[in-house]
């Protein structure tokens, strides 16, 4: 009997603790203003007046959430686009002085945020960018790069070296065996990474969160955390919730979609 | 067999003979290397490598403050040489900074702890799960793929006065007010948010312990606790020691948390991160980045005890690893 119960609590334990806090933020979302401070288990009646609230004129939420799409695009295409030589190389060539360039990549993604941000701030200052989309971008591509590189090195080791070599016998250059063979095969890890790299822009929020004080320009997750009530001084909990559903469902769903991948794209590099 | 593939490769299977060749082979990848790290290195340089160095540099300069003996405000930089550190130590200055360094050091070592007994929790509930795996792992990735900023909010919610975790509690405490509460609301959303991380970790690494081993343990007699504690964790310890140094580096610089559940300012919650942050605000760009600076070493200095004293393997299977050439070199033999 022990056995064929616990391990269905275990797992009902782990839903409970992991999907809880997010289910009420759902529920608080879903309820109408007026309900607000209710503590039942869902909301009576639903309402989706919290929702339209969020998409109110005067937040510019929508402007937003555009944003935080090209921010997170732009810091996913331009990590892609450098980090995928640098990873191919990294798991294909032999040279000297390799364990210390990984070294360095991992190295450079422990770097606390903050000695970034702050000489890069004045910079920005100095040189008119503040307010600018290249202002979120550029620092981003500090902690999106080293995890880029990390990532696809663990992928493209993982890929069938024997037939690039095939590829070369049969004519081949090393540029057209990387474009023709390797690319296709490693498409699964870019487009992990691509995923991962792309949560974690769309996640990002010191960065946004300095350089930029235009309503204009700030990215969705600033934008919530700057809503403010109809009096100014009571918290909007219910817009807040609902905004907050608004940018988390699409990477729920991404993570609903992607589970396989996503796991073995974070653990890469953690278990040999 | 070995001579065909020698010849283009340059990669890890070239056998160490033909000296000549290699050697050939070997400069044609370390110039292609270093032209295909260049970008790479070139972006880090100039988005990490520059406002650290020119961090340190601003660090032992102070904004000048008064006006001239005409009456003109002074403006620009005076060097200071180190006494944005001294300042650091002592005085009102000095009580903020320790303020911080307590916060941000309680918070790292209680829910870096709090989390990895949980992560090994939820790890070997999910080993053990036979059934609902695919809902478990998705389960288990929605506090990673909340925004901190988000959960922040969400858990800002939750311990409100009024709120839900007071109703289930039957309790009146002020989570989010300056007090001593506010810590623990920190330390619950963080270990949330992060715990099914290192469970994801630690999970990876439970799948690779052969299943004999445990067979063997229990014909010998050994309990579930012994198993756990002479098998298991000496197995999972390489994941392990990783996934906790991550968390630790990732608790130290902590930022969106705090400043979203609770807010800017607050003594309780305030963060070595976060005070670097008002100081800037403030344009006093040399303290700032002096706070900064001390936090960046605080971490180095953790990083690298870990690597050394705990030989925590950052670098896992991404090295250029011996034993695998070796493996190479007689499959070729075979050949």
């Amino acid at each position: 009997m022990r056995r064929v119960v616990l391990p269905y609590l275990g797992v009902a334990v782990i839903l409970v603790f992991c999907l809880a806090p997010f289910y009420w933020m759902v529920v608080s979302a879903f309820r109408r203003p007026s309900d607000q401070f209710d503590s039942g288990p869902w909301p009576s009646p639903w309402s989706t007046e919290n929702l339209e609230a969020v998409f109110a004129p005067g937040n510019e939420f929508g402007r937003a959430l555009v944003n935080s799409l090209l921010v997170a695009g732009a810091t996913t295409v331009l990590t892609l686009l450098i980090g995928v030589f640098t990873a191919y190389t990294l798991a294909r060539l032999d040279f000297r002085g390799k364990n210390v360039v990984l070294g360095v990549v991992i190295a450079t993604s422990m770097f606390p945020g903050i000695s970034q941000v702050v000489p890069l701030l004045k910079l920005f200052i100095e040189i008119d960018w503040i307010n600018t989309y290249q202002a979120m971008v550029v620092p981003s591509l500090g902690f999106a790069l080293p995890l880029a590189v990390w990532n696809l090195t663990v992928f493209f080791r993982q890929l069938p070296f024997e037939l690039e070599q095939a590829a070369m016998i049969d004519g081949c250059s090393r540029g057209q065996a990387f474009r023709k063979i390797i690319i296709p095969l490693a498409a699964p890890g870019v487009f992990t990474t691509a995923i991962i790299v792309f949560i974690m822009a769309w996640n990002e929020f010191i960065i946004a969160f300095s350089m930029v004080n235009e309503k204009e320009m700030q990215t969705a997750t600033v934008a919530i955390a700057k809503f403010t009530g109809v009096s100014g001084f009571d918290q909007p909990f219910g817009t807040q919730m609902a905004a907050a559903v608004v940018v988390t469902v699409p990477l729920v769903v991404m993570v609903l979609i992607f589970q396989r991948r996503i796991v073995a794209g974070l653990t890469a590099g953690g278990v040999k | 067999m070995a001579t065909i593939l020698d010849k283009p490769s340059g990669g890890a299977a070239r056998p160490a003979r033909a000296p000549r060749r290699g050697g050939q082979a070997r400069k044609t990848s370390r110039r292609l290397a270093l032209l295909l790290l260049s970008p790479t290195f070139l972006v880090l340089a100039l988005v990490v490598g520059y406002p650290v160095l020119s961090g340190i540099r601003q660090s032992l300069f102070a904004q000048a403050e008064g006006l001239d003996e005409n009456g003109f405000v002074i403006e620009g930089e005076r060097f200071v040489g180190l006494d944005n550190y001294t300042a650091l130590f002592s005085g009102e200055r000095g009580e903020a900074f320790w303020n911080a360094f307590s916060n941000t050091t309680f918070f790292t070592v209680t829910a870096v702890t709090l989390e990895t007994a949980i992560g090994v929790g939820l790890a070997l509930i999910m080993h053990q799960a036979l059934r609902g795996r695919a809902l478990i792992r998705a389960s288990v990735l929605v506090p990673w793929a909340v925004p901190t900023a988000m959960s922040g909010l969400l858990w800002r919610w939750i311990f409100q006065p009024d709120g839900v975790a007071n109703t289930l509690l039957g309790q009146q405490i002020l989570w989010t007010a300056d007090g001593i509460a506010s810590k623990f609301a920190i330390i619950i959303a963080e270990v949330w948010k992060t715990s099914p991380f290192i469970g994801l970790l630690v999970l990876a690494g439970l799948q690779i312990i052969p299943k004999e081993v445990y067979e063997a343990a229990r014909v010998d007699g050994a309990s579930a606790w012994q198993q756990f504690r002479l098998i298991t964790l000496p197995l999972i310890r390489p994941a392990l020691v990783v996934a906790v140094l991550f968390r630790l580096l990732d608790t130290l610089r902590m930022f969106d948390l705090p400043f979203v559940l609770v807010g800017a300012n607050k003594d309780s919650v305030e963060t070595l991160s976060m005070l670097a942050w008002m100081e800037a605000g403030n344009l006093r760009y040399g303290v700032a980045t002096a706070y900064a600076t001390v936090l960046f070493l605080y971490i180095a200095v953790i990083a690298y005890t870990f690597v050394k004293v705990l030989g925590a393997d950052v670098l896992g299977d991404v090295r250029s690893a011996k034993p695998k050439k070796k493996q190479q070199k007689k499959k070729e033999a075979k050949a």
